[in-house]
Order: structure tokens, then C-alpha cells, then sequence
């Protein structure tokens, strides 16, 4: 029952996942498009996935790792994640350099633009913040991280849902869906965790 | 030297004096000489090439691309004026040259250029439009289609002179 509890759940992860990748693979526009601009798609689409890993690994929602590992396999999506969103405004700056410049300048006339340079801007932040995550100590940490991490959530799912592009619509939907949804399932319980932990030290603190 | 004092105060009343000169910018000059002229438009003129030749049709076509040139003010029809035409079509991407066009307006002030499809292109299915002949100041537009299956689209100049 647990085993196929855990199957069920990897698998429905993996067609989030994928099929949205599948569905823009197929898509007529690529006909029209340079290499150099579809792997910029595509580094966005996956970057987009990768947020749904995020905060389920985090959360420890996924049968099988060890919360350690579990962390640690985070903390690698989080280089991917930067990794990915590099090579996504690069390529996309390659493309059509004026409508990158415009984009980062917040100058652009497509409204989506916005959306996407603040969510990369705080997938930076959270990249460079995270060297201070042991001298800050955890409770710091999570607040540190958990607004920036609502701001690239947002801002990721707003971004991809206004662009007409690759992605087909549903399936970008239905993944835009579950990562607002698992963002809002692990932040909750990290605030009803945080909430608990301090009630739980003031009682044990000396009066 | 001056010294820029950044207080409350001083950016309130900055703020208020761009807002009210914005409005007034927006408000007036469309009751005191009736047409407005047309404001370019944000990422308008993102891969222009400048002086693309006058054609009768950019690439095999199958997409139109219409409107008007007025004059600001009166909204009189300006005749023989030079747009140029570009945007990421199934023939090529909009830097280059292949998607470039440009066309005359009739005596009407009409121009009418028959170009590839435009496919979505950074996000949205848009086209370019430029008047840049010295005359009247310069416009670039940048209009989006409603849907990427549609197959033709509209953009429009009112022009104040140079």
C-alpha cells in the first residue's frame, strides 16, 4: 500500500513535470525558432518545474529520501534552478537583444516581462543568501527565504501563465496550479512548525 | 556644486508636479487641437532596420498587415508616406532583413503590405510599424494581435510635424 502510495505520487511528479516539456516539444512555433531560442524556452519551462520540486522535497512530501537527502537534493535544485534561469535570459537575450534589455529594464510593453526579472532577481538573492544560512541559524533563515521563495513562486507561475508561447495551455495550467498549491502546503507548515517551536521556548525559558 | 535634498517633502511635491504635468499633457492637447498625435510605442522599435526597401509584398505573404497615416490636429489623410513593416514571420526572425518591408500610403492615407504569418515571438504575436522619412516626427508601433491564428492586423499613425 505504501509502496504504491509512493509510486503514485513520483509519477504523478514526473507527468507534471513532463508533459508540459512533452506538450511544448511538440509544439508548431519551434518550426520558426533557432536553437538558441528554443533551449531558452525550454530552461524556463524546466525552471518552472524545478519550483515545483522545491518546496516538496523541502516539506519532505516525497516518498523516499531521508529528510537529510531530501535537503540536500533542495539545496542542489536550487544551483539548477539558477543554472536554468541563467541560461533562459541569456538565450533569450541572444535572441532579440532589445526585447531582453527591455525586459530587465522593466521597460517592456508585454506585462508578463516584470513577473519573470523579479522572480530571477530573487531566485539570485536566495542563491547568494543562502552562504549565510548556517551563521544565521534556521528560524532566520526560513524567514529570509520564505517571502523571497512566495515572490519566485508568484512571480514564475504570473510569467509563465500570460506568455504565449511553446507550452501547451492546460498542462502549463495544471503545473502552474501545483506549484502555487505546494508553495502554500510547505509554507504553512513551516509558519504552523515556526508558531509551535516559539511557543515551545517561551514555556521553557527561565522566567 | 548643488545639493539634492531627498526628503518626504520634496518628493511628495515632486510627484505631484510630474502627475499633474503628466495629466495635463494627456488632457490637453486633444481638446485644444483635436486629434492627438500617435505616441510610439514601448519596444516599438526593437529591430528596426532602418530604410527597408519599398515592396510589393514581404516574402510569399499571406498575412496583412493595414492601417492609416493622419496628421495631427485636422486628422487629414497623408498621402505617399513610407511605413516600414517587420516581425517574426515563418520566413524569418525579426532582425532579419527578409522580414523587413515597406509600403506607401494612397491618397486616402491607406497602406495595405501582404507579408508572411506573424508567429508569437518573446511572448505575444505582435507586429512593427515605423514612420521614420523626417517629415513628422518619428512613430514606431508595435501592435498585438488577438490571437496568433489570426491572419491579419491593424496599426494606425496621427502624425505632428517634425
Amino acid at each position: 500500500m505504501r509502496l504504491a502510495r509512493a509510486t503514485l505520487i513520483w509519477a504523478a511528479l514526473a507527468a507534471a513535470i513532463c508533459l508540459p516539456i512533452a506538450f511544448a516539444a511538440a509544439s508548431p512555433l519551434l518550426e520558426w525558432r533557432d536553437p538558441v531560442y528554443i533551449l531558452a524556452g525550454f530552461a524556463g519551462i524546466i525552471a518552472l518545474g524545478v519550483v515545483l520540486v522545491q518546496p516538496l522535497l523541502i516539506g519532505g512530501y516525497l516518498p523516499g529520501p531521508s529528510a537529510y537527502r531530501a535537503r540536500r537534493a533542495h539545496h542542489w535544485m536550487g544551483g539548477a534552478l539558477v543554472v536554468a534561469v541563467v541560461i533562459h535570459v541569456v538565450g533569450l537575450w541572444i535572441t532579440s537583444p532589445p526585447d531582453m534589455i527591455d525586459a530587465l529594464t522593466f521597460t517592456s510593453p508585454t506585462p508578463f516581462s516584470p513577473f519573470g526579472v523579479v522572480a530571477v532577481w530573487a531566485i539570485f538573492a536566495v542563491a547568494l543568501l543562502a552562504f549565510f544560512r548556517r551563521r544565521w541559524g534556521l528560524r532566520t533563515w526560513r524567514i529570509v527565504h520564505m517571502p523571497l521563495a512566495a515572490v519566485i513562486v508568484v512571480g514564475g507561475v504570473v510569467h509563465a501563465m500570460l506568455i504565449e508561447g511553446t507550452m501547451e495551455t492546460i498542462s502549463k495550467a495544471a503545473l502552474c496550479a501545483l506549484v502555487l498549491g505546494a508553495a502554500v502546503k510547505v509554507m504553512a507548515d513551516v509558519v504552523r512548525r515556526m508558531r509551535a517551536t516559539s511557543r515551545g521556548e517561551r514555556v521553557a525559558s527561565p522566567p | 556644486m548643488t545639493t539634492i535634498v531627498l526628503n518626504r517633502r520634496n518628493i511628495l511635491a515632486a510627484g505631484g508636479s510630474v502627475l499633474a504635468a503628466g495629466l495635463s499633457g494627456l488632457l490637453l492637447p486633444s481638446r485644444a487641437q483635436g486629434l492627438a498625435p500617435t505616441e510610439s510605442m514601448s519596444g516599438g522599435s526593437n529591430n528596426y532596420r532602418k530604410g527597408a526597401p519599398i515592396v510589393n509584398r514581404i516574402g510569399k505573404g499571406g498575412f496583412w498587415m493595414s492601417g492609416t497615416v493622419r496628421r495631427a490636429g485636422d486628422g487629414t489623410p497623408l498621402a505617399g508616406q513610407r511605413i516600414q513593416i517587420w516581425a517574426h514571420t515563418t520566413e524569418g526572425q525579426e532582425h532579419e532583413p527578409q522580414s523587413h518591408g515597406a509600403t506607401l500610403t494612397d491618397k486616402d492615407g491607406k497602406f495595405r503590405l501582404e507579408m508572411p504569418q506573424i508567429i508569437p515571438i518573446f511572448g505575444q504575436p505582435h507586429g512593427h510599424l515605423a514612420y521614420d522619412s523626417g517629415e513628422f516626427k518619428t512613430v514606431f508601433l508595435r501592435p498585438v494581435m488577438r490571437s496568433a491564428r489570426e491572419t491579419s492586423l491593424e496599426a494606425h499613425f496621427v502624425l505632428q510635424p517634425a
